[in-house]
């Protein structure tokens, strides 16, 4: 069972033109900054990227963007990315719009293998065009599927070597519903440690939805809202 | 008339003793700072935290610690982290009692508009949907008119909507208002200052006003 890789450029290696990627992150927080890195250098296009959001200009899935690596985006908001609402307004960009529940929801459906979930989020609103909606007990659901991506490609704070993940305050986010969503998850990890270091009793990701694993390096943690109080 | 402060305190008072509360970007976020130290309320971010505190202190900003709007934040003692999954989950099952948010417009009979305006601005709905299609309580903070001079109350909503029938109340600078289940804005209280007429001639939507109005205590 080895999981362990040397880097995000191995881990990365066989990611092809115009696949599906699970990025797990939420705004720039718990972003697999090192894959993104990898991504934009290994330069595949026509990609269809899943992520609740699309990075800001210079950093996270927007280095990829400029690039014009992605096809679709399917994300839930998009407000901080100058480069990602051109391309959307000039129709050069493909993109879904989700409720970010929905979002999270059809990841977590396919880690559970189950098809499909019924949520009331985007009943009555164009979310709901073309989907099947049922009532259950006099309110309207809409059926949404399980997603089904090639790779789910997430950030942890500390990982085994048998790809068992623990995340850090709310840098979990989407990871941990990603990496049980993808047919190959790759996890990224600031500190990799040996099997026994990790109380099993605090692992949020059990190894076996991991298959490959190495420890980033050069972690930025880019904070995209600096918001302080002055000491009094 | 009030101002966005004004607004965030009126709305404070909505919010009660043991309440899970869930505050959405800008005016609503201000209200975390109005709820008075005596009651026990828990602030839910939903990407993924129970126990949200104030903005840490300058030099004590943590990347792994923000809210729903990528904000610096701290947690409290006994917070909870969990991910979206979870925290869309408690939210569709009715565990969080309050729900706060901003809006574009808002119709007469609780529809919502607050993601898009086509072909100029898409930003996304975020969580909003999710909230307004499961919240029991939800209260809409915002301008009563639009920066063109234009009611943000209507009888239909122009915009791409968010929810339907879901808004219970709204608070503007102006005044309280209960969407009322059958239909149109009843006029609770209004702002120091403003007279009935002027928030009639502000309300596009159907106006109820009923005996004397008061105005907003805060």
């Amino acid at each position: 069972m080895n999981k362990v890789v040397s880097g995000a450029d191995e881990a990365i290696r066989d990611i092809q033109d115009g696949m599906t990627l699970m990025l797990g992150g939420f705004g720039l927080c718990g972003l697999p900054e090192n894959c993104i890195t990898a991504l934009v250098k290994q330069g595949r296009k026509e990609l269809t990227c899943i992520s609740n959001n699309a990075g800001v200009d210079d950093f996270g899935i927007g280095l990829m963007l400029k690039q014009r690596q992605v096809k679709k985006m399917i994300s839930s908001y998009v407000g901080e990315n100058a480069e990602f609402e051109r391309q959307l307004l000039s129709g050069e960009l493909e993109v879904e719009l989700l409720p970010q529940g929905t979002l999270a929801t059809r990841c977590m459906a396919a880690g559970y293998g189950m098809p499909a979930i019924f949520t009331p989020a985007g009943v009555g609103t164009e979310v709901a065009e073309g989907k099947e909606t049922r009532n259950f007990d006099g309110k309207d659901y809409l059926m949404e599927m399980a997603f089904d991506a090639d790779f789910a490609i997430v950030k942890a704070w500390k990982g085994d070597t048998m790809g068992n993940l623990v995340y850090r305050s709310t840098a979990r986010n989407f990871n941990p519903v990603m990496a049980m969503a993808g047919k190959i998850t790759i996890a990224e990890v600031e500190e990799l440690v040996q099997p026994g270091e990790l109380d099993p009793d605090h692992v949020h990701t059990p190894g076996i939805y991991v298959h490959r694993i190495f420890q980033g390096k050069d972690y930025e943690k880019r904070i995209e809202q600096r918001t302080v109080r002055a000491k009094e | 008339m009030l101002d966005k402060t004004g607004i965030a305190k009126r709305i404070a008072k909505e919010i009660k003793d043991g309440y899970y509360v869930n505050l959405g970007i800008g005016i609503p976020t201000l209200v975390a700072n109005y709820i008075p130290e005596t009651m026990d309320v828990v602030l839910q971010s939903e990407n993924g935290l129970l126990g949200m505190g104030p903005f840490p202190f300058e030099g004590e900003e943590d990347p792994d610690v923000i809210n729903a709007g990528k904000q610096t934040i701290t947690m409290l003692p006994g917070s909870a982290i969990f991910d979206s999954a979870m925290s869309f989950g408690m939210i569709r099952a009715k565990k969080v009692n309050l729900t706060i948010l901003g809006a574009m417009e808002v119709s007469e009979n609780g529809d919502i508009a607050n993601w898009k305006i086509p072909g100029k601005m898409v930003k996304g709905m975020g969580g909003a949907m999710d909230l307004v299609a499961s919240a029991e309580n939800i209260i809409v903070a915002m301008q009563h008119v639009n920066k063109a001079g234009e009611s943000k109350l209507l009888p239909k909503c122009t915009l791409p909507l968010t929810g339907v029938h879901c808004v219970k109340k709204i608070v503007t600078e102006l005044g309280v208002f209960d969407v009322l289940p059958e239909g149109g804005f009843k006029l609770l209280e209004r702002a120091p200052g403003v007279s009935v007429e002027e928030i009639k001639n502000a309300t596009a939507g159907k106006l109820i006003v009923e005996g004397e109005i008061p105005e907003i205590v805060i």
